[in-house]
């Protein structure tokens, strides 16, 4: 069997639906082995879009995503998909074509050094030299991709490799001497946690994108329920715990909510799952949960203490870890002091909830994906661009279930959305996948709505269009003196028309007279629309905590006198035990 | 409080590996002062000598940081060890032939030889502690040292010891 056949033969052992690829010279083997294998493949219209539309079907199955590039600039246009994957630990096999080994390091025509460009950022990466190498590698990338705390690896093959012949068995498993993840809980430390749980009055769940990697949300309310303790959520951790539920206090961090942010600072326990304590989150690190005991469980040894220090970490698999303490606590909801620390979250949430001018004549952001909301009864799979329409898709468009909030948290990647809204659809058909977008962030991957439209994929594309790189401009309003050097969009080409150029509906909805009916239309036609809302362009998320600042800093649509007279308000209550 | 740490970092014996484990350091701004690298009894190992400086934290996050990478089989800390470090340095410095005598002299009590003689020049091979050899290297710098290269620490652990924890995925709980 040649090297190509052997990477067909390899993604059909695994078990892998799709692969999303471009194809090129020093992948033409491996492509003729995908067409004479039936391999399903989605062809991208950039590379980039390959990785992100691999990372969107991998985030919302919770299976490995497959791309697949040619050598050189196939190769490189990977890199901010895989980099993207690698800070969001998104399971990714990437297989790139490299010019032929007796070629290799002479600045062959598309040659680029692509493990070395990419070692930084993946978990593990290979350069295949010998196809006997081959079945063990693509074993091995798979099971690394895909266990302990997931991520990318890239598998480098030379051409003249894919054509080599060898004798093919798929392994079963691999062995790798330096590669053994820890997934077994210390039973000790969960002893010590059920102490630290048992003595706590105002116990707080931090949950990051590590309890939705560990597909362990059942297991997260069944905690928290039992501890009755409120839950805050990352940005990745959005959906890891209903957010409809009474104990969720939704997002906290830069821009979460004052609920959230509020039970971190009044906290006693603060039990950090699956969550890395990302500046984007603590705000200034030494400040971040000022008055609490700290436990960290994770499946990754290096991301204990890493920011913050904590006083017990717990390296193990979170699922295996929550369903192994959970015998070991208690009821919480039988203790009054949790029920007044639950009590006091919820009314914060109840008097602070995010917000926006509701009596506004022109049209809100917040409003668009309010009512995106509620047309979709909250159901839909979302996926956003990067920028404040994202950070307003977190506050706005609540969810439910893990899978469900897809977004580039890590890196940050603006033009993400579009790709990777691609491989959600793919992996989910008959779903309904809404991409809510910026109308810069759009610009960067627009090319893919020439995928959509080849795969008709029924995509409802939301562009929240305020003709600015919106969170450049709100730094630059609130940090810059209003300088705004730019960050205005000056032509922003007719997104309806660049829709209809694509075949795909397009429609402008410019206030609030039309907008439902503008969304219903688009959610009732079969395929793929693309709305262009024309919203505020002045128009800033809130709450924000700046930069650097600690968490108590936060900025919001009320006023310090209306805080401070909530919190003594509450603390009379509360009985003033906080502190 | 910032000290030097020395680590033994066994790896699989591959290419890149060097490349990969010299990128963590500096793409994750620790430092190395020293680096040597070569094969074990094991012909698939090779075995890393680091020589490091940093706070405590700074080291577990490094050795976490190492641990984590798939080439790495096993990270020791020798600093609190009972171990044997050396390092073989070789000195060119000037020699006239009225000076000969004088540094083969001077160089006897370190165990040090002359492995070339030159016209004007010798080069002196020494191996040892790192601080022997500094001592040596002072004390030929008044003759002008032309060149001077130094291979970095290899450490073993001395036999008869307990032998060292290794720093290892099972031990991570803290």
């Amino acid at each position: 069997m040649t090297g190509a056949e052997m990477v067909a033969a390899a993604l059909q052992a695994e078990g892998v639906e799709v692969v999303f690829g471009y194809p090129g010279g020093t992948v033409l083997p491996i492509y003729d082995a995908l067409f004479r294998y039936n391999v399903r493949h989605v062809l991208v219209r950039h590379e980039q879009g390959a990785a992100h539309a691999a990372e969107g079907y991998a985030q919302s199955t919770g299976k490995v995503g497959v791309c697949i590039a040619t050598s050189g600039p196939g190769a490189t246009n990977l890199v901010t998909g895989i980099a993207d994957a690698f800070l969001d630990s998104v399971p990714l096999v990437a297989i790139t074509g490299n010019v032929a080994r007796a070629s290799m390091g002479t600045d062959a025509f598309q040659e680029a050094d692509i493990t070395g460009i990419t070692t930084p950022i993946t978990k593990h990466n290979f350069l295949v030299r010998d196809v006997h190498d081959l079945p063990r590698i693509l074993k091995a990338a798979f099971h690394i991709a895909a266990t302990g705390r997931p991520g990318p690896v890239l598998i480098d093959i030379p051409k003249d490799v894919q054509n080599s012949v060898d004798d093919f068995t798929y392994p079963d498993s691999v062995h790798l001497e330096g590669y053994n993840p820890n997934l077994r809980p210390h039973m000790q430390q969960l002893i010590k946690l059920a102490a630290l749980i048992k003595a706590s009055n105002r116990p707080l769940l931090y949950v990051g994108g590590g309890a939705i990697r560990a597909q362990t949300s059942e297991a997260v309310r069944t905690l928290a329920e039992k501890l009755h303790a409120p839950v805050v959520m990352t940005l990745k951790g959005l959906g890891a715990f209903p957010e409809s539920h009474p104990l969720s206090l939704g997002m906290l961090g830069m821009h979460g909510s004052y609920a959230a942010n509020h039970a971190v600072l009044e906290c006693d326990l603060l039990l950090a799952l699956g969550a890395r304590f990302d500046d984007r989150v603590t705000g200034e690190v030494a400040s971040f949960a000022p008055n609490a005991t700290i436990a960290q469980i994770d499946v990754d040894p290096a991301e204990i203490g890493k920011n913050k220090p904590v006083d017990l970490p717990i390296v193990a698999d979170l699922k295996r870890a929550i369903e192994a303490l959970l015998p070991l606590v208690e009821e919480g909801n039988l203790l009054p002091q949790r029920q007044a620390w639950v009590d006091r979250c919820r009314h914060f949430a109840e008097r602070f909830p995010f917000a926006y001018d509701r009596t506004a004549t022109i049209l809100k952001p917040q409003a668009v994906i309010e009512t995106l909301h509620r047309l979709t009864h909250g159901n839909a799979f979302v996926v956003t661009d990067v920028g404040q329409h994202q950070m307003w898709a977190a506050q706005f468009y609540p969810v439910d279930a893990p899978h469900q909030f897809i977004t580039s948290g890590g890196l940050g990647t603006m033009g993400f959305g579009l790709p990777a809204a691609i491989g959600v659809q793919i992996a989910h058909p008959k779903a309904q996948v809404i991409l809510i977008t910026g109308d810069a962030s759009l610009q960067m991957t627009m090319q893919e709505l020439a995928t959509v439209a080849q795969y008709d994929l029924p995509i409802k594309v939301v562009i929240i269009n305020n003709g600015f790189l919106g969170m450049v401009r709100q730094w630059q309003e609130l940090f810059y003196e209003k300088r705004y050097a730019h960050s205005e969009v000056v032509s922003i080409p007719d997104f309806v028309k660049l829709a209809e150029a694509f075949r795909i509906h397009g429609a402008r909805v410019d206030s609030m007279d039309g907008l439902d009916a503008s969304i219903e239309h688009a959610l009732a036609i079969p395929g793929p629309a693309v709305i262009d809302a024309i919203v505020d362009p002045q128009e800033n998320v809130l709450p924000m905590v700046p930069p650097g600042a600690p968490l108590s800093a936060m900025i919001g649509w009320w006023s310090k006198e209306e805080e401070e007279q909530e919190q003594q308000r509450e603390a009379a209550l509360y009985g003033g035990r906080l502190t | 409080m910032n000290r030097r740490h020395t680590l033994s970092v066994i790896v699989v014996n591959e290419p890149g590996v060097l490349g990969r484990v010299a990128g963590l350091f500096s793409r994750r701004g620790f430092n190395i002062e020293s680096i040597s690298v070569g094969e074990t009894d094991n012909p698939q190992r090779s075995c890393m000598t680091i020589v490091t400086t940093g706070d405590a934290p700074t080291i577990e996050q490094l050795t976490k940081q190492l641990n984590k990478m798939v080439d790495v089989i096993k990270v020791v800390d020798l600093t609190e060890e009972p171990i044997v470090a050396r390092e073989l340095a070789l000195i060119k410095v000037n020699c006239s032939p009225a000076h000969r005598a004088e540094i083969e002299a001077l160089i006897a009590p370190f165990r040090a030889d002359v492995v070339d003689v030159g016209r004007n020049a010798l080069i002196i091979q020494t191996v040892g502690r790192e601080e022997k050899v500094a001592a040596l290297v002072e004390l030929l710098r008044p003759y002008g040292i032309r060149e001077l290269l130094q291979t970095g620490v290899a450490a073993m652990q001395r036999s008869g010891a307990a032998g060292p924890v290794p720093v290892d995925k099972k031990e991570a709980h803290g």
